[in-house]
């Protein structure tokens, strides 16, 4: 069999195992739910009625920013998940199988990527309650999910990276948790970026989180057109920005993650 | 008959430790190798090394005459494993497990399946195929592990320590199971701290301590090689312990050894069991009152402590865990 097919066959059983867990013990993913929809509304109804936006409704501002956080910190169960087979020796198991060795990560990114489908399929309804639209066309809301979930992918393999590195699920957690909460929130998901300070602006302007929420607010029709986005190239050219962004981490982390599954020994 | 197993000099640092130190081991085909050592000894990192899960810095190994670096991948296809910790998947089903795991040794759909269903028959869990790992006895899930090592009929099997942390009865289970493994042709790599386990499943015992192997032979080599029977008896009262040692002087091969504490003498003897009545006779004549007297062989116990300076199951050392 041709290896890169093989690799995908192997992955397709991977991400099978890792989705009949999700069925089974679906706490994960309600929590992983549970929590955007409390985002939703605790900006909807608390922050929105104090932030400003320009030429916009809030609750239509908001939405791409929650959709974006909400992928990438979906995209930490890459290594959750990982670190939690390695303490239980099941990626022993795995690299003791004639398998290819991109496979088990090919299964898990694709299964994490499936559970994020689900979360934005329920926000989008919770968003849809507290008032918020979609002005542009089917195709063009679809590419913004579509760019949100390939940003959430790429992410997903710089977990993998983490999680088969640090070996404790918990670790993890917390890890990322510090990492991608400030990388979510000095961004323009929440706020407009223009009235930050100097270093913290530029630092939005630059997150490839603000390209992301920029790009599926555009393809969502959520932006004013008489207040355009802050000049600076990612920010201008967001969907582009976007899927360089994706495709860069993609490039870097992929072959991190394998060289570090090739080398995974649990204790 | 050809070598299932060829190791020799493997080399693996982690760091300043030595966790393999120029470990050389032969394992013809068809045989169970016992691999004994205490925890540290670098059983596991052995085992790692085997079966491709982990790099080494020094020496070369082959397994069914495969090369575990440049074949690695070849390699896997003709072994099994089962490991210390039980590596089945909790929220699975037995049936789902194995039938998993065929997939990834590439099967086919069917075969999988009939394969998983054979297995779950073999292994004595057909009413459990279909229950969440979750809920099954530490017996069950160890069952399932080895059951998931033999998929694909492996010609070389590890099993690195499958019966620790099982009670006894799931332990003499496990063994039952290993021997009609064995019976069938496989060859076996098996790590293990308990002397017992290798005593009964084992042709051959490789010793090993500081990663390396420190001796090797069957167990009744290695209990000759410590010495022969010894007497070993437990006195009524203390001061009987001296005029023990004096009669029994006699029998004695070489230096005997007391315990004044618990009034326990040794002897080391050649002779079999004719020497036991002598004794008695000797100890009836001295009028010393004895609890308790037997002859015995050595145990791979003693085997042990005599080759390592300490006992088979002292405390784990950093080097197993930390490495």
């Amino acid at each position: 069999m041709n290896g890169f097919v093989e690799a995908l066959a192997d992955g397709a059983v991977v991400a099978k195992r890792n989705l009949i867990k999700v069925k089974r013990v679906p706490d994960l993913i309600v929590f992983a739910t549970l929590s955007p929809i409390m985002f939703v509304l605790l900006f909807a109804y608390v922050f929105g009625s104090a932030i400003e936006i320009p030429g916009m409704n809030y609750r239509e501002f908001l939405m791409a920013g929650i959709f974006a956080q909400t992928v990438v910190f979906g995209a930490t169960i890459t290594g959750t998940g990982l670190a939690e087979d390695m303490q239980k020796g099941i990626i022993d198991r795995f690299r003791s199988l004639p398998m290819a060795r991109s496979a088990v990560l090919i299964g898990r990114t694709t299964s994490d990527l499936l559970n994020n489908v689900i979360v934005i399929v329920v926000m989008s309804v919770t968003g849809l309650i507290v008032g918020w639209r979609i002005h542009s066309s089917f195709l063009e809301a679809l590419a913004g999910f579509g760019v949100m979930l390939l940003f959430a992918y790429a992410i997903s393999w710089g977990m993998a990276v983490v999680g088969l590195a640090v070996r404790s699920p918990e670790v993890v957690n917390n890890a990322s948790f510090i990492v991608i909460f400030p990388l979510t929130f000095i961004a323009n998901t929440f706020v407009g970026t223009t009235n930050l300070p100097g270093p913290l602006k530029a630092f939005a302007e630059w997150n490839p989180i603000s390209a992301v929420t920029q790009a599926a607010r555009e393809l969502f029709g959520n932006t004013n057109p008489q207040f355009p986005a802050p000049d600076v190239w990612p920010l201008q050219h967001p969907v582009l920005a976007s899927v360089l962004w994706s495709l860069v981490i993609l490039a870097v982390f992929i072959p991190l993650a394998i060289r570090q599954y090739r080398k995974a020994v649990s204790r | 008959m050809a070598d299932a197993i060829v190791a020799e000099g493997l080399v693996k640092r982690y760091g300043s430790v030595v966790a393999l130190d120029g470990l050389d081991l032969v394992v013809p085909e068809g045989s169970i190798m016992g691999l004994l050592g205490p925890n540290g000894a670098g059983k596991t990192t052995a085992v790692r090394v085997l079966t491709t899960l982990l790099e080494f810095d020094a020496g070369r190994a082959a397994v069914a005459g495969l090369d575990v670096v440049r074949d690695a991948r070849e390699l896997r296809r003709r072994i099994g494993l089962s490991g210390q910790y039980a590596a089945v998947d909790e929220t699975l089903t037995g049936f789902e497990n194995l039938d998993m795991v065929g997939r990834l040794y590439h099967l086919g759909r069917q075969p999988s399946r009939e394969r998983a269903r054979e297995l779950l028959e073999r292994f004595d869990l057909v009413d459990a195929a279909d229950r969440q790992v979750k809920g099954y006895s530490g017996g069950m899930r160890r069952r399932l592990d080895l059951a998931a090592a033999l998929v694909a009929k492996p010609v070389v099997l590890f099993l690195d320590e499958p019966t620790t942390g099982l009670d006894p009865r799931s332990r003499l289970g496990m063994w039952d199971v290993i021997e009609e493994l064995v019976a069938g042709g496989t060859t076996v790599l098996l790590t293990t701290q308990y002397l017992e386990e290798a005593d009964r499943l084992a042709d051959q015992i490789a010793v090993i301590d500081h990663g390396q192997v420190i001796a090797e032979g069957t167990s009744d080599e290695l209990k000759a090689q410590v010495g022969g029977e010894r007497l070993e008896l437990t006195v009524g009262s203390s001061r009987d312990v001296a005029s023990t040692r004096s009669a029994l002087a006699p029998l004695a091969i070489a230096e005997i050894s007391v315990d004044e504490r618990s009034n326990h003498v040794v002897v080391p003897v050649s002779g079999g069991a004719d020497l036991l009545v002598e004794a008695v006779r000797l100890l009836d004549g001295e009028s010393i009152k004895v609890l308790d007297i037997g002859l015995r062989r050595p145990t791979l116990d003693d085997v042990f402590l005599t080759l390592t300076g300490h006992a088979a199951q002292d405390g784990q050392t950093d080097e197993e865990r930390g490495a």
